[in-house]
């Protein structure tokens, strides 16, 4: 089962060092992590998506909390949050197919930020499935280059950065 | 202030003070040198007693030795590359037992880290895993408040060693003293009392069991909740296993003790877990070498599991009910609330295991002296009061199997990095802040020679440290399971090439006895009790074949206990 955690850190240097440390060592795969600033200067938010059971996503939020850096830990399985995810894709493309690419760019929302005589970038967001599905379709033409942020999330309900230290 | 300018390292040695720090021990570099300089006033008006180790991983053990025994942080101090290098096994096994220990390590200048500069080492990055938290210092006025915090974060929630990384320039540069005093850390909050609702449900079952036992280890001891663990013992009539972290936690001589269950432990002790039917863990962690196959352990038991470490709770057993919160505290709220309990049937069966399954060796004399009866002697000869340190191996489980303790923080032994080598350092450690105890260091010939150097630094404090070596000429622990598992191949277990111990002991200015004849071992270990001002060797010469039992396999279950050794071996 996939789950989605952030951990509010502060904005120091090692931190990531010792997040990424102690998942290698204690076994833990991680789908995916992205860091970045928040409002506040001194604390900077990482969400990490992770693939398994309940017992792995404990022990992530325990262990990850025993760092001194980790401020807060939230597990997002039971809240209601909205998520991103950002996509890059470079495809193929030239005159004769480039109405075929945009007119799938238009179903998805998709931007298209680059035009090189030989190919195009195009740039995507939207839930994982969304990204999912757009990689899929795109996939009909030729995929030079892609790259994906990971997922980042809000909670809905929650104003700032609240809630228990898991 | 007579200095005319006070630099980062005078800022460190002033939070020293405030930290009531006495004794440091350290080795000088050129990393550390401001730092060293700063601390020869302290070491000429006598403030601070600084120990000189002859290796910093002997400095390492002897903080840690110095902090299990009093409660106090130990305080190592280390040059940048070689000599943070040379504290890393001390680390980790300070880590690994939850011991409060504050290393400074010295660090090439600010602007030559990261250049392959002479003597730069990662201190950071290669101590990251097993220091509870580390810093690297940038700035010189930082530094009093970095230095309090890593005190702060050493000995409070569970204990743990703190590293602070020191560039020369750091130490050297000029700064301002502000007493900024203690500011909470926004990621860390160590916990106090229990969930009061948790802890009148794990009173309710307790009071409702019928086949209790308390499982206690190391966190007993380090929140100091040994008279509440007795108390609750008693009032609730509850026998006690304890794991070697816990040993003299709860007194061995008590009615109540069960000892130690598990791999090396008393049958007893692992018949009295493996049935239980509520399992009250306080300060312990489920460690393999307890459970064996964790799967398989103690199926019929639910499990109050207190513990300062949210992350041990359901880490290894699910409990029932688990309590996140410091032992002492938790006790203070669950005493009052359990019963007074008559002993019934399940204690009926805990005597009848301890009487059907005591621990036993071999007493033929034709057999030579065994090692059990050196420890045992031991133990009368000191009345059960002498602070043990251990090394690893055989001689570390006899020690936990035949020295019944006492008192918490009478037991030192490196239980969850089992680390060859640390007994003798933690033994100088342990010396050097209990001057009015007997210590003594119960050794094998192999790990002795691990950090053997050390008895210069004993010599030269005058420490006399009792060093009992149960001399088997082998890698007795390695060789045991070459000759269980491995059809005798003593693939590199026996120790050729030691020295003659006595004479290594004298080139130091020790004592050396050298004891063969079992008629001797009472005479020699009470004659080694009036040497006051030297440490002395003890090298007992036993049989290379003895094994430690009960033995419970790596990995498998209480069901496959050898109790003693297996017929026609
Ligand atoms: C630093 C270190 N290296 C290797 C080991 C593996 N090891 C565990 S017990 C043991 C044998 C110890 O021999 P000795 O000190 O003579 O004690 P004995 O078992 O004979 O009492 C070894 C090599 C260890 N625990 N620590």
């Amino acid at each position: 089962m996939k789950h989605t955690i952030s951990a509010m850190v502060e904005n120091k240097p090692g931190v990531l060092a010792r997040m990424s440390g102690l998942f290698a060592r204690r076994g833990f795969n991680i789908d995916s992590l992205a860091v970045s600033t928040t409002e506040d200067p001194r604390i900077s938010r990482t969400t990490i998506t992770v693939n398994g059971d309940e017992y792995t996503l404990e022990q992530i939020c325990n262990q990850l909390a025993k760092l001194i850096d980790v401020i807060q830990v939230i597990d997002h399985t039971t809240h209601s949050y909205v998520e991103r995810e950002l996509c890059l894709c470079k495809v193929a493309s030239t005159r004769e197919n480039r109405n075929d690419v945009l007119q799938l760019c238009q179903i998805f929302r998709a931007d298209i930020i680059s035009v090189a005589p030989t190919n195009l970038i195009i740039q995507v967001t939207g839930d994982e499935g969304k990204i999912d599905a757009f990689v899929r379709a795109i996939g009909d033409f030729d995929i030079l280059e892609m790259v994906r942020t990971g997922k980042i999330l809000l909670d809905r309900d929650t104003n700032g950065t609240q809630g228990e230290k898991a | 202030m007579t200095q005319t300018t006070f630099t980062g390292a005078d800022g460190l040695l002033r939070v020293f003070e405030q930290e009531d720090v006495n004794v440091v021990f350290g080795f000088p570099g050129g990393a550390v040198i401001p730092i060293y300089d700063k601390l020869y006033h302290k070491i000429q008006d006598g403030s601070i007693l600084h120990v000189l180790p002859r290796h910093e991983q002997g400095g390492a053990h002897a903080a840690d030795g110095y902090a299990r025994s009093t409660g106090k942080v130990g305080v190592v101090m280390a040059t940048s590359g070689p000599g943070a290098m040379n504290l890393v096994t001390g680390l980790a096994t300070a880590y690994m037992d939850s011991v409060p220990m504050v290393a400074i390590t010295g660090q090439v200048k600010t602007h030559a880290i990261g250049k392959d500069a002479f003597q730069e080492a990662d201190t950071i990055g290669v101590t990251m895993p097993i220091t509870k938290h580390n810093y690297l210092l940038k700035n010189a006025c930082d530094l009093p408040d970095v230095v309090r915090e890593a005190f702060y974060i050493a000995r409070s929630g569970r204990p743990g060693p703190v590293l602070i990384d020191v560039p020369f320039d750091v130490s050297a540069a000029p700064c301002t003293w502000h007493d900024r005093g203690f500011s909470p850390i926004p990621g860390y909050d160590p916990p106090g009392p229990g969930d009061p609702e948790l802890v009148r449900k794990a009173a309710e079952m307790i009071n409702a069991a019928e086949k209790p036992i308390l499982y206690i280890g190391g966190g007993v001891i380090s929140s100091g909740a040994s008279d509440l663990l007795r108390e609750l013992a008693h009032k609730a009539n509850i026998c006690v296993v304890h794991t070697t972290m816990g040993k003299g936690a709860f007194p061995e001589t008590d009615p109540l003790s069960m000892g130690m269950p598990g791999m090396h432990g008393m049958a007893y002790a692992s018949h009295a877990l493996q049935h239980a039917g509520l399992i009250i863990c306080i300060g312990a962690r489920f460690d393999d070498r307890v459970t064996g196959d964790p799967s398989k352990f103690a199926p019929e038991a639910k499990v109050i599991h207190i513990d300062v470490d949210r992350a041990e709770i359901n880490k290894v057993r699910r409990a029932d009910v688990g309590i996140h919160g410091d032992a002492k505290k938790v006790l203070e709220q669950l005493v009052p609330q359990v019963n007074p309990r008559q002993p019934g049937q399940w204690e009926a069966h805990l005597d009848e295991w301890r009487r059907t399954h005591p621990l036993s060796y071999n007493t033929d004399p034709e057999d030579g002296i065994a090692p059990q009866y050196i420890v045992e002697t031991l133990g009368e000869v000191t009345g059960n009061e002498a602070i043990v340190t251990t090394e690893v191996g055989q001689n570390q489980m006899w020690a936990c199997q035949y020295y019944k303790c006492i008192r918490p923080r009478q037991f030192l032994t490196s239980s969850g990095l089992g680390t060859m080598g640390y007994g003798f350092p933690a033994a100088i450690g342990a010396q050097l802040g209990n001057p009015d105890k007997v210590v003594v260091d119960i050794a094998g010939d192999g790990s002795i020679q691990m950090c053997i150097q050390e008895l210069a630094t004993a010599v030269v404090h005058k420490l006399p440290v009792k060093i009992v070596i149960l001399n088997n000429s082998c890698l007795g622990m390695v060789r045991q399971w070459q000759d269980l598992f491995y059809e005798k191949r003593y693939s590199a277990t026996l120790l050729t090439g030691n020295p003659d111990f006595v004479k290594l002991a004298e080139a130091y200015g020790a004592v050396g006895f050298r004891v063969e004849r079992k008629e001797d071992v009472r005479a020699t270990l009470e004659k080694s009790l009036e040497i006051t001002d030297r440490p002395t060797i003890m090298d007992f010469r036993v049989p290379g074949e003895e094994n430690v039992y009960p033995m419970i396999p790596a990995g498998k279950t209480f069901d496959d206990m050898m109790e003693t050794a297996p017929v026609g071996v």
